[in-house]
């Protein structure tokens, strides 16, 4: 019998793992045990938190205190204090930017409260690596009743009635496309579960499947009994060692348990689960393309239709839902259609994963319901921006979405509602951008990364991608020309049209978008040659001003490229021809002086004479 | 593990309920163990102890069982501070195990607060 009376739920996501959590967990026993406290105290390795801007991170059960950037060198202290003596240590629990208190408990800090839990309702509070403990949060009751008390078409009606919708990009109505492939000609019949996120930044699935396998095995379970199916496949990228593992652990547990395999809950129906790792392709996420990648096939998407719902996986019907939307599916059996409908806007119910990056303090990842306000999510969950800097835009949905400016910060966030802005809802993926970001540098950033990924099949996309990133990059060389963003315009639309799938359809949409909401930024770097972000090299310079210099020497030792020219009561001078605009001068001169400035689209002053630097220093 | 049945989830459930409400922060009582440098020169490590071991032993799976630090009455710890769910806290004093064996099965289990190691009833405001 335990005796435990404290749970220390550690996380185990990727990012506190690669921040040495596994160390955290042997120093904290080791403390316990010289404490004499092990049977009290349990360490429990649990999936992503979401918070992994502070991780590695803890919380204490039942208390709730919330511990952040723990390090081996804290937990002798921590140990004594909190776990011995019973005194919660402020200094290591979270402080909010530019406060002086600490919040102590997880469920008061702004991150973590305004969140709202379905997809990830166990992150956190279970061992990914225990079935039991899923169980016991509800855990295979879905599966329960769909075999039991459901049928196929009650359970597909109720998935229809809740409203859910792909949460892998498109949002094509779940219930709809389980219904087409109940309906469809053909045996066997094929599930296959998507965890092959491929957005830079995006993590949504990968931290699901991390912190709780199970709920996405169970919705592929009962989704097989609604369309019929008794094979199913998860294709998961390569890259996703922790997820494969834990998602490898659960099937070993559930096929034990006799919910995997055949007869499961004795109810005669077999459904059985094999994995198929991907190299991580970005085409992998249209749908034809990855049945052909688990075929064995080079990834190439295929004319549609007729759709995977006819002919998929070996040209069998077949359903792929992305693994967000699998680990809705045990709750909403579970709590109805009504309950998941109340969750979100008209037509985009229930929540949404979210993993916000970029220029936002509180990086992570974030469930919130449907119809809550970009700035709801950018301030009063992630932060706002670091180091009292602007907010410039917000990219949603990856390299197939769009920028939306500060004046759209208001938008509730749903299917719709992003995509009239330009962008879409697509995986989840928020980046938020400041104003050191260059919109041109950005959509080029993110034409590289689609016309990398391109499989080559359509002109249009491959060809397309090539000759947009390469105007991108003339207007960021400050070669842009009259009649540039025009081609862009023209270039984009076309492609849009001609390509045949996904990728080549949204590819310009990051181009399209920046060029409705920041057109003057594109102006800027054609007609002024200037970069307002001062981002493009090409456009920008670095310069010291005479008058503010005191030959300090600081950055003339840190040049990497020593264009600085200078001396003991020398005026510093750089060398433009030498300079390679890496920035360190105006990182290191001190602010006192804050002799050195950038400039873009203008000349760069012209030095004093040698003999006019020296530098008289008055008393 | 062999395969289960359908019943077998409730009984997985009730196995490890403990476990999720210690999780879940939700308890019909909470005791509180105060143990500072002074309580624990006091005895609280054994009042701990006793109390761990009646839970155990009860197989009780919906009480909480913490520690703070130093309450501020250094001369009469070991101190615990009772609260049921819905009432205010109620601080004992000078406990032994067996005056805190009492304490748990008349006021915690039996919900009957023991006036004669009571100290006070409610506790002090912050701020």
């Amino acid at each position: 019998m335990e005796r435990y009376r404290t749970h220390l739920m550690l996380c185990a996501g990727t990012g506190c793992v690669s921040n040495k959590s596994f160390k955290i967990k042997e120093a904290l026993e080791e403390e316990i045990n010289k404490r004499g406290l092990q049977d009290e105290f349990l360490v429990v390795m649990t999936g992503c938190n979401g918070f992994c801007a502070v991780g590695p991170l803890m919380t204490v059960k039942p208390d709730g205190i919330f511990y952040q950037n723990l390090t081996e060198e804290d937990i002798p202290y921590l140990v004594e204090e909190h776990f011995l003596k019973g005194r919660p240590v402020p200094k290591l629990m979270y402080f909010p930017p530019e406060e002086k208190e600490p919040i102590p408990t997880m469920s008061d800090i702004g991150f973590f409260a305004r969140q709202t839990l379905v997809a990830l309702r166990n992150r956190g509070l279970i061992d990914p690596e225990k079935i039991d403990e899923y169980i016991a949060r509800d855990g295979y009751r879905a599966l329960a009743k769909a075999l039991t008390s459901m049928t196929p078409e009650e359970i597909i009606r109720v998935i229809k009635d809740s409203g859910l919708r792909g949460r892998g990009g498109a949002g094509f109505p779940t219930g709809h496309k389980w219904e087409a492939c109940r309906k469809a000609e053909g045996e066997p019949k094929y599930i296959v579960c998507n965890c092959d996120e491929g957005d830079p930044g995006a993590f949504m699935d990968r931290s699901i499947v991390e912190s709780d396998p199970h709920s996405v095995l169970e919705g592929m379970i009962v989704g097989a009994r609604a369309i019929g199916a008794n094979e199913g496949y998860v294709y998961i990228r390569n890259e996703y060692p922790l997820a494969l593992k834990r998602l490898e652990v659960a099937m070993a547990q559930a096929r034990e348990y006799g919910l995997l395999g055949e007869n499961i809950l004795d109810s005669g129906f077999n459904f059985d689960i094999r994995i198929q790792r991907g190299a991580g392709a970005f085409v992998c996420g249209e749908e034809t393309a990855l049945i052909a990648s688990l075929e064995g096939r080079p990834p190439e998407p295929r004319q549609r239709p007729p759709f995977p719902a006819q002919s998929g996986v070996w040209g069998k019907p077949t359903n792929i839902n992305n693994v967000e939307t699998w680990a809705n599916v045990p709750a909403i059996i579970n709590r109805g259609a009504d309950w998941f409908a109340s969750i979100g806007t008209e037509k985009s119910k229930g929540t949404k994963v979210f993993s916000l990056v970029g220029k936002i303090n509180n990086t992570g990842l974030v469930e919130v319901p449907m119809g809550i306000t970009l700035r709801e999510i950018i301030y009063d969950i992630g932060g706002g921006v670091p180091d009292g800097k602007k907010f410039k835009a917000v990219q949603t949905g990856g390299p197939s979405g769009g920028c939306i400016p500060a004046d759209l910060l208001d938008l509730p966030v749903d299917y719709e509602r992003l995509t009239e802005a330009g962008s879409i809802m697509g995986s989840g993926g928020m980046i938020v951008l400041d104003e050191d970001t260059c919109i041109v540098d950005i959509a080029k950033y993110f034409l590289r990364f689609t016309n990398d990924e391109s499989c080559g099949k359509c002109t249009s996309c491959r060809e397309g991608s090539e000759a947009l990133l390469e105007i991108l990059t003339k207007i960021c060389n400050g070669e842009g020309e009259e009649g540039d963003i025009e081609f862009l315009q023209e270039l984009g639309e076309a492609i849009k049209d001609a390509s045949m799938c996904g990728l080549g359809q949204t590819l310009p949409n990051p181009v399209l978008s920046t060029l409705r909401h920041f057109k003057d930024e594109y102006e800027a770097h054609i007609k002024d040659k200037r970069c307002p972000a001062y981002v493009c090299k090409a456009l920008t310079s670095y310069y010291i001003k005479p008058a503010k210099c005191k030959a300090c020497m600081i950055c003339l030792r840190e040049c990497p490229a020593e264009a600085i020219i200078g001396g003991k009561n020398q005026i510093h001078v750089i060398d433009q021809s030498k300079c390679t605009k890496c920035g360190t001068c105006l990182d290191v001169c001190p602010a006192r002086f804050g002799a050195v400035t950038r400039l873009s689209g203008e000349p760069v002053p012209v030095p004093p004479p040698p003999e006019e630097r020296v530098l008289v220093r008055t008393k | 593990m062999p395969r289960i049945k359908i019943e077998d989830l409730d009984r997985i459930s009730e196995e490890i309920r403990r476990t999720t409400l210690l999780r879940e922060g939700t308890s019909r009582a909470k005791i509180t163990v105060h143990m500072g440098t002074c309580g624990i020169a006091a005895g609280a490590r054994e009042i701990m102890n006793t109390l761990l071991v009646e839970i155990e032993q009860g197989n009780i799976k919906d009480i909480i069982l913490t520690t703070s630090g130093c309450a501020g009455l250094c001369s009469r710890e070991p101190m615990a501070t009772v609260e049921l769910k819905g009432e205010a806290p109620v601080k004992y004093i000078d406990l032994t195990p067996e005056k805190i064996r009492n304490v748990f099965s008349e006021h915690v289990l039996g919900g009957k607060i023991v006036r004669e190691y009571a100290l006070a009833i409610g506790s002090e405001r912050v701020g």
